[in-house]
């Protein structure tokens, strides 16, 4: 009956539009899946290359805010001279967090180079992206400024250039890269790159070399070995002996940054250490100004 | 048998109507040069703010959103009154809905597209809007908006359109020789060759019921996706399932009383009481009450559930918006959009209109402070130990957000000039040609 025949082919053609129409609404989450699943497989994408998973581990026995020392934090002042970082922002910043039975300790916080990243998931030009070590990188030339990363990001590591970046005039002379994102550009979202210039070179990100205590750590978890210029040490004993927990781990972010609880004991100093902590100064750049209605 | 001619109802339609497109009051002028001042005043702010970069606003690092984002989030929400008055009550089959559909579609283009440019004023490098198209990627949230405000945008336009084709071919036709021969070929144009034929009508009908059940998903899946922008992440407050529905909701609130505003200015200026009647009032009143408490009861869930709780980021939010440096403006807004007008539609049986229209001015002042609670609080909320944000718009983003809303407004004034701002041909066509018992009073 060609009634039959016809809602027959009917059918199948429908079907076949279906399938096509669920596959193509749902390729850009089978894209999201695939790109989870790309960072675990790593050997398979880059043959060639010794694939890194670089990572940070703060020490914060060792970490004393540098009142010890009677200087402002070094980890963020070698940050700022090597970066020209702008005035205010602080890529490494050092919090005092208050402790429970009184005192405090320091908590350095560079960005933390989240595994699941939700400042690259919400950027909507790819000007954010990890790179294949994993480190959460910003390509300047194609940022937009909308800031929907700063919104996402959980721990406020990402900084704005407002206005146009107040920078010394050498940095003028530096080669642009997201690897090294130097001079800054106007408009747009700027934050810690761990370096990522540095690391293929065997050296450190200049906050691990600048600490003076040697609280800071750059490793690999896939050679699973971390250095604080001073010590080599076996990453995974040495995060699981020293208790190591990861900043808001509950969030889900899976940061690349672990601390070692501790309030500066190392140092001699006690939780409630008199003490003040010195914030971090730049040479160049004046504060943010606001122009007048009649500028 | 009477010697002078008796106006039919349909004649005396066209004469109120059409008034307004032949004949301009120099305060109307007047009117018109305020507003493109207070525009220009706003191009001046925003070349400002292209000169020295977002540092002219009073954003930081810690609340990198303020009036820019509040006002994308309130005047997308205004565009509601479209897809609410010309879709829904089209389908429902509400009669009385006709007079008012021009109006409200007018409201949604506007709002549209005044809330789609906020984004990009807010953008630190408005230079770069292109990348979006070159390099957009679907993971984010921000791309979904887009493609949602555009395609709304486009489906409003034609909706607004498609019934404006009888109207512009009448005024053609009433043209003749009068008037300049731009209008003449204005109106030739955009009438598209329409002659009132059987089949013509039976299309055109057609177009219009399709859109008017396309542009409801439109509608609603654009202001669950702007709740996505701020749900998809991890702050205390945007990070919520209700955002969606919260949004679209509060949209069709601060939408519907936006119409009731527009309707009884409209009213006032062009003698449409004829056909914008107090019905039209009492039953969009109602229908405000009903999103009022709707809009409240989500509020209160919403509020509730992590007030319950007090999850460490949740209650410092709570606490900025209930007690602390917010409070004014949550209580203003509770006050304000909540309160207030749920006892004017209450005891507004006598003097509908004046109440009515009342209760919707404080709905859309209040719903414009929510926006504010909603965007700005959360990122004043420290994410890491002591890091309070403080947030002061300045002038740069007061001006703008002032010359956005005379752009609304400015856009009103200039459409009313060329548009009717009633559909004559469904009026006339749901009355067949006579005004509805009851509704109609004598002049």
């Amino acid at each position: 009956m060609p009634g039959k025949n016809l809602s027959r082919r009917d059918f199948i053609k429908w079907s076949a539009g279906a399938v096509g129409f669920l596959a193509v609404g749902f390729s850009p989450l089978m894209s999201l899946l695939s790109r989870v699943k790309a960072s675990d497989s790593a050997s398979q994408t880059m043959p060639d290359e010794k694939r890194r998973a670089w990572c940070m581990v703060i020490d914060l026995k060792k970490c004393d805010g540098c009142v010890t020392i009677g200087t402002t934090p070094q980890c963020t002042e070698a940050c700022i001279a090597a970066h020209f970082v702008p005035r205010g922002q602080q890529w490494i910043q050092v919090y005092q967090v208050e402790l429970p039975g009184g005192g405090s300790y320091f908590m350095p916080t560079p960005c933390f180079q989240c595994e699941n990243a939700p400042c690259v998931n919400v950027c909507p030009v790819a000007a954010t992206y990890q790179n294949k070590d994993g480190i959460v990188l910003i390509d300047h030339r194609r940022c937009i400024g909308c800031r929907l990363c700063m919104a996402a990001c959980p721990y406020q590591r990402r900084f704005f250039n407002w206005g146009a970046p107040e920078l010394p005039p050498e940095a003028a002379f530096a080669e642009y890269s997201p690897l090294y994102p130097v001079p800054a550009v106007k408009g747009t979202v700027i934050k810690c790159m761990f370096c990522a210039h540095l690391l293929p070179h065997g050296k450190l990100p200049f906050c691990v070399s600048g600490c003076p205590m040697k609280a800071l750590y750059m490793g690999d978890l896939n050679e699973d070995i971390a250095s604080n210029g001073a010590e080599v040490v076996q990453l995974s004993k040495f995060l699981g002996e020293n208790d190591a927990y990861r900043y808001k781990e509950e969030l889900g972010t899976q940061p690349r940054v672990w601390y070692l609880p501790g309030h500066g004991q190392t140092f001699g100093r006690k939780a409630d250490d008199p003490r003040t902590f010195k914030p971090a100064t730049w040479q160049w750049g004046t504060e943010r100004r606001r122009p007048e209605i009649f500028p | 048998m009477r010697a002078k001619h008796v106006e039919s109802y349909s004649e005396r339609l066209e004469r109120v109507v059409l008034h307004p497109l032949f004949h301009t009051r120099r305060g109307y002028y007047f009117f018109v040069l305020f507003l493109l001042a207070v525009v220009a005043w706003g191009f001046y702010a925003y070349y400002n703010q292209v000169r020295y970069g977002l540092t002219v606003t009073g954003m930081g690092d810690v609340v990198m959103y303020g009036f820019y984002i509040v006002n994308f989030v309130f005047f997308i929400g205004i565009s509601y009154a479209g897809a609410l008055v010309s879709a829904i009550l089209r389908l429902t089959k509400a009669g009385w809905r006709t007079p008012i559909t021009r109006i409200a579609e007018l409201i949604a283009v506007g709002g549209l597209t005044d809330g789609a440019i906020q984004p990009i004023i807010d953008l630190g490098r408005p230079d770069r809007v292109w990348h979006i198209f070159a390099y957009g990627r679907f993971q984010s949230p921000l791309l979904w908006d887009i493609i949602a405000i555009i395609t709304y945008l486009v489906g409003s336009f034609i909706y607004l359109y498609l019934p404006l084709i009888p109207d512009f071919a009448l005024i053609r036709d009433r043209l003749g020789q009068g008037g300049s021969s731009f209008k003449r070929r204005f109106y030739t144009l955009f009438a598209l060759g329409w002659r009132n034929g059987v089949e013509q009508r039976q299309r055109l009908e057609k177009a219009i019921g399709i859109m008017a059940i396309l542009i409801i998903p439109l509608a609603v899946s654009v202001h669950t996706v702007v709740a996505f922008i701020f749900s998809t992440t991890l702050r205390p407050g945007w990070n919520s399932t209700i955002y969606g529905i919260y949004f679209v909701i509060g949209a069709v609130f601060s939408g519907t009383a936006v119409l009731l505003i527009a309707i009884a200015i409209f009213r006032k200026i062009y003698h449409l009481e004829e056909y914008i009647t107090e019905k039209h009032f009492r039953n969009l009143g109602y229908l405000l009450l009903v999103l009022l408490l709707t809009y409240f009861y989500l509020t209160f869930t919403e509020y509730l559930t992590i007030g319950y709780k007090l999850e460490a980021g949740e209650k410092e939010l709570l606490q900025l918006v209930v007690l602390g440096k917010n409070a004014p403006w949550f209580w203003l807004f509770f006050i304000s959009s909540i309160v207030v007008p749920a006892v004017l539609i209450i005891f507004s049986r006598r003097k509908t209109i004046p109440l009515v229209v009342t209760a919707s001015v404080l709905v859309v002042i209040g719903m414009w402070l929510k926006r504010f609670i909603i965007v700005v609080p959360t990122l004043q909320v420290p994410l890491m130990p002591f890091e309070f944000g403080t947030y002061t718009p300045t002038w740069v983003e007061i001006s703008i957000g002032a010359a956005t809303l005379a752009g609304f407004v400015l856009m009103f004034t200039l459409a009313a000039k060329f548009i009717p701002s009633i559909s004559m041909w469904e009026v006339t066509s749901e009355s067949g040609g006579e005004p509805p018992a009851g509704e109609g009073r004598a002049k």
